[in-house]
């Protein structure tokens, strides 16, 4: 039998005090992508059809810039965390998981960093 | 059933329950979100060639402009839409609203319909 006081046996066992942050930032992401969403697609039905300068005039605005790149970074990060949740719930044994997991993180963060750089350029040039 | 036998979270896919109307809308969710991601790809492709030159550009507009690639920007406008009525009904529920079967029944039309219509209207403002 142990003197320690049940309070002293849990204590630093517990949880990392983070188990909403993922629900949470998934969120605020959502909450976020609801008028970028927006502004994209209407801002698509004006360019859809634009020719090259027509198309590198309009996103060369630092307002449109600003806000593609703001949609771009904000919607890989929350495709990365909705993945997660997927790869979490159907995926199995834990090692096709864990790979999956990494695989789809690293790709999305290159694709992020792809698009970002490309209406950087646009934008700057 | 010990423990380890337990069924795992897609069990409710399969004979056990029967499709509803709820559930299919949910698995409809992360269908189309997982569709997205592939999506972004075209959208990486369509940014990048505007950053490269007049002739990547004008190659993926070819490729866009496609039969397959209009189908598929067809599909993602489509899922694009439902993902986003769809998160929005989401969040209603995780302020709290909207949990009666009757409402998440209404909400769910009104989540079908709007992503339908809004794909539509798009479409037919964006036709060349």
């Amino acid at each position: 039998m142990s003197i320690r006081t049940p309070l002293a046996h849990v204590r630093g066992l517990g949880t990392a005090k983070d188990g909403t942050h993922h629900w949470w930032v998934q969120r605020v992401t959502s909450v976020a992508l609801v008028p970028l969403v927006l502004w994209f697609v209407i801002s698509l039905l004006a360019v859809s059809q634009a020719d090259y300068e027509t198309f590198r005039h309009w996103l060369s605005n630092p307002y449109r810039a600003g806000a593609m790149v703001a949609l771009l970074a904000v919607m890989f990060y929350h495709a990365s965390l909705g993945m997660q949740v997927i790869y979490e719930d159907y995926v199995r044994p834990e090692g096709a998981k864990f790979i999956a997991l990494l695989v789809t993180q690293f790709v999305l963060f290159l694709l992020g960093a792809i698009s970002i750089v490309a209406v950087l350029k646009i934008a700057l040039g | 059933m010990s423990a380890q036998q337990r069924p795992l979270s897609p069990f409710m896919i399969g004979p056990y329950y029967k499709p509803q109307m709820t559930s299919v809308l949910s698995i409809t969710h992360r269908a189309t979100g997982a569709g997205l991601v592939v999506g972004t790809l075209l959208l990486v492709y369509w940014l990048a060639a505007a950053a490269i030159g007049p002739r990547a550009y004008a190659q993926a507009q070819v490729v866009l402009g496609s039969m397959l690639g209009q189908l598929f920007l067809f599909l993602w406008t489509w899922a694009l839409f439902y993902h986003l009525a769809n998160g929005i009904r989401h969040l209603f529920w995780d302020a709290g609203y909207g949990f009666e079967l009757k409402d998440a029944a209404k909400s769910g039309w009104a989540v079908v319909w709007s992503s339908i219509i809004l794909t539509l209207l798009c479409w037919l403002i964006a036709a060349p």
